[in-house]
């Protein structure tokens, strides 16, 4: 049998040298005249151990990583084809701890499968989920993922079934299903991974939606970063499209539903669903106030059901398996998995798909390792550039949308950013408030102007300048933004200044030996 | 002295009709559904903090001042963008309100000059929004901001000059907020779509076009931006020049016939602001760069204040009192009356002055004169619909009001171009089009509304000048060949024989789009496409103007159009009709007027005894049965020797009226020739008296718009010239022996009430009362009709009127082989008196020929090149324009310019039933030329010496 090599075509392998060790691969198998089909797989995400080469064997696929172009021709003298023993040998990809304890639902098929190929989607459960949707009522298909407990993975957590029952029951000549595909946040890369690692989940999950809603175009919003995924997703899409699919008649049936991938031009707040859907008209990308909801409103001024990348990719096996079954994961209203991205200066860095209710500190310590200096670990943030800081001393907290909401913080996303103690917080507070008067898109006050003022509110405090007035300032913009923005830009650029500033205080204190200097 | 105050709620009216009763602030208020928990704070008597909404544009949600909390709902939400809901309880004042409040308000201030101009003038809501929120410090200090140019010798990049490019008005991006609201006026209310936001985030500002200076982006100074502006950033510059105006009347724009409510915001004498008046009915609040700012040629100084008398017309003027000019003239008109016969004088009404002064003109003509040679300038415009909508309909106006175009679903445009000549309709048109509502164009050029921001005709038929009739008859060959006509209506409504007779002569081949096609150039399936559009696209509207009038078959044209509407069932609700769009301001009204040699005020035959009696009674004489000389006649009898004398006033004929040359014969053969107007204009060229006239803003009076609304016209200012017009020819009336004592025009108008019925509920009470009514307004309605022939026409049946096609007698040939139409453009009006006397000549300095590319080539004329534009009446030159907006062998120009002389090429041939000029269709030659002809250069040259003045000073 001609052996088979996967190695991923992720993004994330690639930037780690995927593609040069392909070369080297191919480069070595000519120069020892041997034959082996190589692969293109997604990641499985341990990008710690990327570029992570897998072989099949008779006892299944045996892993190395991470593998340099370098170590090419020793894997080959280590006989690795056939799963020869060599330092970089990592056994089974399935045994290694941190694969071990995930709990893969959405992500089950992500660095195992040819991405574009529709075959191995579905030799791996792919298309059930659609297939069994079509042989239910719209509103049958609504109330399983609203009996899944699914929330919006996009940050805000907003039930998915209700979303859907929304667009389901608004009358409209035409409707759409929009991906949020704008993944901006730091420390996130669920979106990417997915959309590279196993695209048919995401075209079943819209194709479903649109089923159940009455939509039959889709649209998924994507980030202009994402070039990997642009192409893997064009290619997908096609495919599906030759194959039946997508088009006038969904797998034989009644339903049309067709899609195509509309990319972004690099503006933060177009992750905002209302500003998405003005960018995706072709406007300039400004939020929206809200009602009137894009559910009632949205694309073209039609019923929109604009969901996150993941939140869709999640309906295939809630529809293959049941919402009972994705239900009985998780904890409190949190159900179901989510996919922690374990990000910054962390040992274990990658993503993590667990069902609700691990704590912070399991996340960060058992499963990220610690940092990767070394260094203690002073605060994560969670949630992306706008999430709150998280201390030591709340790291019992569970990963569950209502308890990080009792902490003054949000799971955003889900992406989590690790640092140790060398982290300045004044600084990282400063960082929010620049990170949100650069992607405003000036349409309300707090947030327009409110940002600017923040930098240079807490510059002044860098500075000493009369410091308990500008931390009253500070505490008073905070206020202003988070009640008083128009989208959660400007309402959340305060959770990371406000958390750093209840925990780590002394990151705020002015220096007295500098102020004596000076 | 006070100042008409309006309210603003905040967000525009719902217009649900399910009612929603809520609790704000302890106040129950029932608002219909959609509306705004702003607007219904608003309408409980409490105003919510706001600076970036008003109801004039959609609810926006970004200046975070309106915030309420309702009770069960977290979170503040914005009071303009929430809709109310039953059983809401709403609080809009509470201490956590305050709080965010001042917060924001404190953001805002941190970027706002503090030595605003305007919040120092009061001109600016951030001061009363500061105080309203109870914000008492400014903690920030200096940080970023718009506001300084430079500080400690470095540059401010983000400080922008002010921009004070546009004639009227200033942006200051230094005082501009970012509220959005001029960019949301700009494409809501006025649909030009001129304005953006220009980058984001902090260093987010207000741009025109490109980022260019106003003037010279797509801007039309419409002045919506300024309105809406709740800062400085905007500002008339009116106003920062003469500071706030201390009281302000409501009153009607002087210009087209659309009539907009003004209010004129006064500083004593002066005005210092004309603002959109949100009461008015036509425009809802909104201007055009006419109405709203060129205003200042009331003021300007070629205006002539005191009466002037020569004896020949190559005399220099002499000033005289006002009793000797009286005395002239009445001396005068006596004289050429017994030397030359009773019916050798007469007179011509003007469609810019006010009802009560144009039935003085037609009573003075009738009573005074003892004959019917009375005219007016409306002759020119739009007598053929007077005549086409009377046979057919049974009234000679237009069926709906303006608010109507907001129930269209599909609008047929034919020879109008509303966003130039209409503008405030054009505006509103373009809103219900942008709503989704569908349009057909008729017309030689590729008017604006083809294609604009957001709105796309369907069918654009690019018809050759003069076969309107040919096209419409085409549309309802289409329409009954289709069997797309209403018969319910028809059969209801209608003849049914004369409706078959129609049908059977609209079937017949020469009618068939193919046919039609070959004369009009419209491919036979765009008519076709258009036809079944308007029929069966529901509710279905026409909008038409002087393209459709000034033709040999204007008359006929306008019945073509009735024809399709009443065989399509489109007459008699809101939502379709046929609507005239109206020239000038009171063109309506001159013609209800009784302006006409052959009608009595409301539209009443001369010969019919009845109506005479009427008049003969009251006026104590007796009164001819017989129609008397319209305008043509008049000039024809005058160079014939049988017509001597005339009393002009508010019209110049010479530069309006078609074929210059024959005009100037008829009036220099005249001996006593009286122009009353604010200028010395071209016809006073050839006058021997001139009386200062009076501007709009210093008379009472009503103007009567193209929707047939009468609205009030007040008096702002005394007369420069010391008199309205009604009292000068009152006092004339009085020279000439006849008793008139009326002492305000509200007394003239019970005399027109009183003895026409279509006006006998109209008092100046009734019009205070009601802001303006729409005549018939008598006892059956006693606040007038908004839309006429609902249940049944006026006529009593309406009439169905072969039209056939008969091509005019200008044609184009090798001599002359290029047809010219004329119209107007945006930034003037009419003969451009007043207009070229403002600032707006900064957007239209000459008139312009333009020529297809491909005409242009074959004429061997470049962009900008002088042309000799020549035909069988005469000569002129100006420049060219090339474009494609005109079709090959179509040329366009404007008659705003007595440089010019439009006119002097335009021939005599006229409509057949009215003697409407055919202004539309001339043959002409276009060859390149080095300058101004011969004519040009004498008009010159006989300007200049007839306005030469000998003043009373200087002669003391």
């Amino acid at each position: 049998m001609r052996p088979i090599v996967y190695i991923p075509r992720d993004s994330g392998a690639l930037a780690l040298g995927a593609e040069k060790v392909v070369r080297a691969l191919e480069k070595e198998l000519e120069s020892r005249g041997l034959d082996a089909c190589i692969v293109r797989t997604g990641s499985r995400g341990l990008y710690w151990l990327e570029p992570m080469v897998e072989v099949e064997t008779d006892d299944g696929r045996v892993a190395y990583g991470p593998v340099a172009p370098s170590d090419v021709a020793a894997l080959f003298d280590a006989g690795f084809l056939k799963g020869g023993a060599h330092p970089l040998s990592l056994g089974k990809p399935e045994e290694i701890p941190y694969l071990k304890r995930q709990t893969r639902l959405t992500f089950a098929r992500c660095g195992i499968i040819d991405p574009v190929s529709l075959a191995d989607y579905e030799a791996h459960g792919g298309l059930r989920g659609l297939r069994n949707a079509l042989a239910m009522t719209p509103l049958e298909i609504v109330e399983e993922v609203t009996e899944s407990g699914l929330r919006g993975r996009g940050g805000a957590g907003f039930p998915t079934g209700i979303k859907w029952k929304t667009v389901h029951d608004t009358p409209a000549d035409q409707k759409y299903i929009v991906c949020n595909a704008d993944e901006g946040d730091s420390g996130t890369f669920a979106d990417r991974m997915i959309m590279e690692g196993d695209p048919f989940v995401l075209i079943e999950g819209m194709t479903i939606a649109g089923i159940a809603t009455g939509a039959n175009r889709g649209y998924i919003y994507l980030r202009s970063e994402y070039p990997h995924a642009h192409q893997i997703l064009n290619e997908a899409i096609s495919i599906a499209r030759q194959s039946g699919v997508l088009g006038p008649s969904v797998l034989g049936s009644q339903h049309a539903f067709d899609m195509e991938v509309r990319v972004g031009a690099g503006a933060y707040v177009c992750g905002e669903e209302t500003a998405l859907l003005d960018s995706l008209e072709g406007k300039r990308g400004m939020v929206r106030a809200k009602p009137p909801l894009p559910a009632h409103e949205g694309l073209f001024g039609k019923p929109t059901v604009i969901n996150n990348v993941i939140s869709l990719a999640s309906t295939p096996i809630i529809l293959d398996k049941g919402g009972p079954f994705y239900r009985d994961f998780g904890m409190g209203r949190s159900r179901g998995t989510i996919p922690i991205q374990i990000a910054g200066n962390v040992k274990h860095g990658g993503l993590f798909e667990t069902a609700f209710g691990l704590t912070l500190g399991e996340i960060v310590d058992d499963i990220g390792g610690g940092t990767a200096t070394g260094r203690p670990v002073r605060a994560v943030q969670v949630g992306g550039p706008l999430g709150a800081y998280f201390p030591r001393a709340l790291f019992d907290t569970p990963f569950d949308y209502e308890a990080f909401t009792a902490k003054d913080g949000l799971i955003g996303h889900a992406g989590i950013v690790v640092f140790d103690d060398t982290v300045d917080m004044l600084k990282q507070a400063h960082f929010a408030m620049e990170f949100c008067a650069v992607e405003s898109c000036g349409k309300c006050t707090p947030c327009r102007v409110g940002s600017t003022r923040g930098m240079e509110v807490l510059s002044r405090l860098r500075n000493n300048i009369e410091p308990e007035r500008q931390l009253e300032i500070v505490t008073d913009l905070c206020n202003s933004m988070k009640f008083g923005s128009l989208c959660a830009l400007g309402g959340f650029a305060p959770y990371p200044v406000i958390s750093a500033l209840t925990h780590f205080p002394e990151d705020f204190r002015p220096t007295p030996v500098r102020e004596a200097a000076e | 002295m006070s100042f008409v105050e309006e309210i603003d709620y905040g967000t525009p009216a719902s217009k649900s009709e399910n009612a929603v009763t809520l609790t704000i602030d302890g106040k129950e208020v029932t608002v219909p559904e959609g509306t705004s928990i702003m607007r219904a704070a608003r309408e409980a008597g409490v105003e919510v903090p706001k600076l970036c909404a008003n109801d004039m544009v959609k609810a926006f949600g970004s200046c975070r001042l309106c915030l309420v909390e309702i009770e069960g709902r977290g979170g503040t939400p914005a009071s303009c963008t929430t809709p109310v809901a039953d059983g809401l309880k709403v609080s809009t004042g509470t201490d956590r309100l305050q709080s965010i409040r001042r917060g924001v308000m404190e953001l805002y201030m941190s970027d706002h000059p503090e030595d605003c101009p305007a919040c120092a003038a009061g001109d600016c809501e951030m001061t009363r929004m500061s105080k309203k929120v109870g914000l008492t410090e400014l903690r920030y200090g200096e940080g970023e901001n718009h506001v300084w140019p430079a500080r400690d010798g470095e540059a401010n990049l983000l400080f922008q000059e002010q921009d004070a490019s546009n004639p009227y008005f200033a942006y200051d991006a230094s005082q501009c907020i970012v509220c959005s609201l001029c960019v949301r006026a700009c494409e809501e209310s006025q649909g030009t779509f001129a304005l953006t936001v220009e980058g984001r985030g902090f260093e987010s500002r207000i741009a025109a076009g490109m980022s260019e200076p106003f003037l010279e982006s797509e801007c039309v100074s419409c002045g919506a931006c300024v309105q809406a502006c709740p800062t400085g950033a905007l500002r008339e510059k009116s106003v920062i020049e003469k500071g706030m105006p201390d009281h302000s009347v409501v009153t009607t724009c002087a210009y087209c016939g659309v009539g907009c409510s003004f209010k004129a915001e006064m500083k004593g004498e002066e005005v210092v602001r004309m603002l959109p008046y949100k009461g008015g009915k036509a425009n809802r609040g909104h201007s055009c760069v006419k109405g709203r700012f060129a205003y200042g040629y009331a003021t300007h100084e070629d205006r002539i204040l005191n009466p002037m008398i020569r004896e020949k017309i190559s005399d220099p003027w002499r000033e005289v009192s006002w009793e000797e000019a009286y005395a002239h003239v009445a001396r005068e008109f006596r004289r050429l009356q017994y030397q030359y016969g009773k019916d050798s004088v007469g007179g011509i009404t003007s469609s810019r002055c006010t009802n009560e002064e144009t039935y003085l003109v037609q009573k003075l003509i009738r009573q005074g004169f003892g004959n019917n040679n009375v005219d007016t300038c409306a002759r020119v415009c739009h007598s053929p619909t007077g005549y086409g909508l009377k046979t057919t309909f049974g009234t000679s106006a237009g069926t709906q009001d303006f608010d109507s175009v907001e129930h269209a679903d599909v609008v047929m445009v034919i020879g109008a171009n509303p966003t130039d000549g209409h503008p405030v309709f054009g505006s509103r048109l373009k809103k219900r089009l942008r709503e989704g509502a569908r349009l057909i164009v008729l017309d030689p050029r590729r008017i604006d509304l083809v294609r604009t921001p957001h709105v796309e005709a369907d069918y654009h038929l690019p018809l050759k000048p003069g076969t309107n009739v040919a096209v419409l008859t085409a549309l309802a060959h289409v329409i009954v060949l289709e069997g797309l006509v209403d018969e319910a209506f028809i059969r209801e409504r209608c003849d049914w024989d004369e409706f078959q007779d129609w049908a059977s002569f609209v079937l017949q081949p020469e009618n068939s789009p193919e046919a039609v096609e070959e004369v009009s150039g419209v491919p036979a399936d765009l008519i076709r496409g258009a036809a079944r559009l308007y029929a069966t696209g529901g509710n279905a509207a026409i909008y038409y103007g002087l393209g459709v009038t000034e033709h040999s078959q204007g008359s006929t044209t306008v019945m073509a159009i009735a024809n399709l509407a009443q065989a399509t069932g489109n007459i008699g609700r809101p939502g379709v009709g046929v609507n005239p769009l109206r020239g000038q301001n009171n063109v309506q009204g001159s013609c209800d007027m009784g302006s006409f040699p052959h009608e009595l005020p409301g539209y009443r035959h001369i010969s019919d005894d009845a109506t005479r009696a009427i008049y003969e009674k009251l006026w104590g004489v007796k009164l001819d049965n017989e129609p008397g000389l319209r305008i043509t006649n008049m000039l024809d009898a005058a160079v014939d020797g049988s017509f001597k004398g005339i009393y002009i006033q508010g019209d110049d004929i010479l530069q309006s009226d078609p074929n210059t040359r024959h005009v100037a014969a008829g009036l220099a053969a005249m001996e006593c020739v009286v122009v009353h107007d604010l200028f010395l204009n071209e016809t006073a060229n050839y006058a021997h008296v001139f009386l200062p006239g009076s501007s709009f803003l210093e008379k009472e009076g009503t103007f009567t718009n193209a929707e047939r609304r009468i609205n009030r016209v007040r008096k702002v200012m005394e007369p420069k010239n010391g008199y309205a017009d009604w009292e000068v020819t009152q006092e004339m009336a009085r020279a000439m022996g006849l008793d008139w004592n009326y002492r305000h025009p509200a007394e003239i108008m019970a005399e027109i009430a009183s003895t026409t019925p279509s006006f006998s509920g109209v008092t100046y009470e009734l019009l205070d009362r009601e802001g303006s009514v729409q005549w018939p307004c008598n006892e059956k309605a006693p606040t007038g009709t908004p839309i006429m022939h609902m249940g049944g026409f006026v006529r009593g049946k309406g009439k169905f009127i072969r039209t056939a096609y008969v091509a005019t007698d200008e044609k184009t040939g090798p001599r002359f082989p290029l047809l010219l139409t004329t119209g107007r453009i945006l930034s003037q009006y009419n003969v451009g008196a007043q207009t070229r006397r403002t600032e707006n000549v900064v957007w239209h300095e000459e008139d312009r020929l333009e020529i297809h590319p491909f005409d242009a080539e074959n004429c061997g004329i470049r962009d900008d090149d002088w042309v000799k534009l020549s035909s069988r009446s005469g000569e002129t030159t100006l420049r060219a324009t090339i474009t494609e907006r005109v079709a090959p062998g179509v040329v366009y120009t404007t008659f705003h310019h007595p440089e010019t002389q439009a006119n002097v090429v335009t021939t005599e041939y006229s409509d057949w039933a009215t003697n409407c000029p055919e202004y539309k269709v001339t043959a002409v030659q276009v060859s390149p030329s080095n300058g101004p002809t011969e004519w040009q250069e004498d008009c010159e040259e006989l300007s200049r010496l007839s306005r030469r003045i000998v003043h009373v000073e200087a002669a003391e």
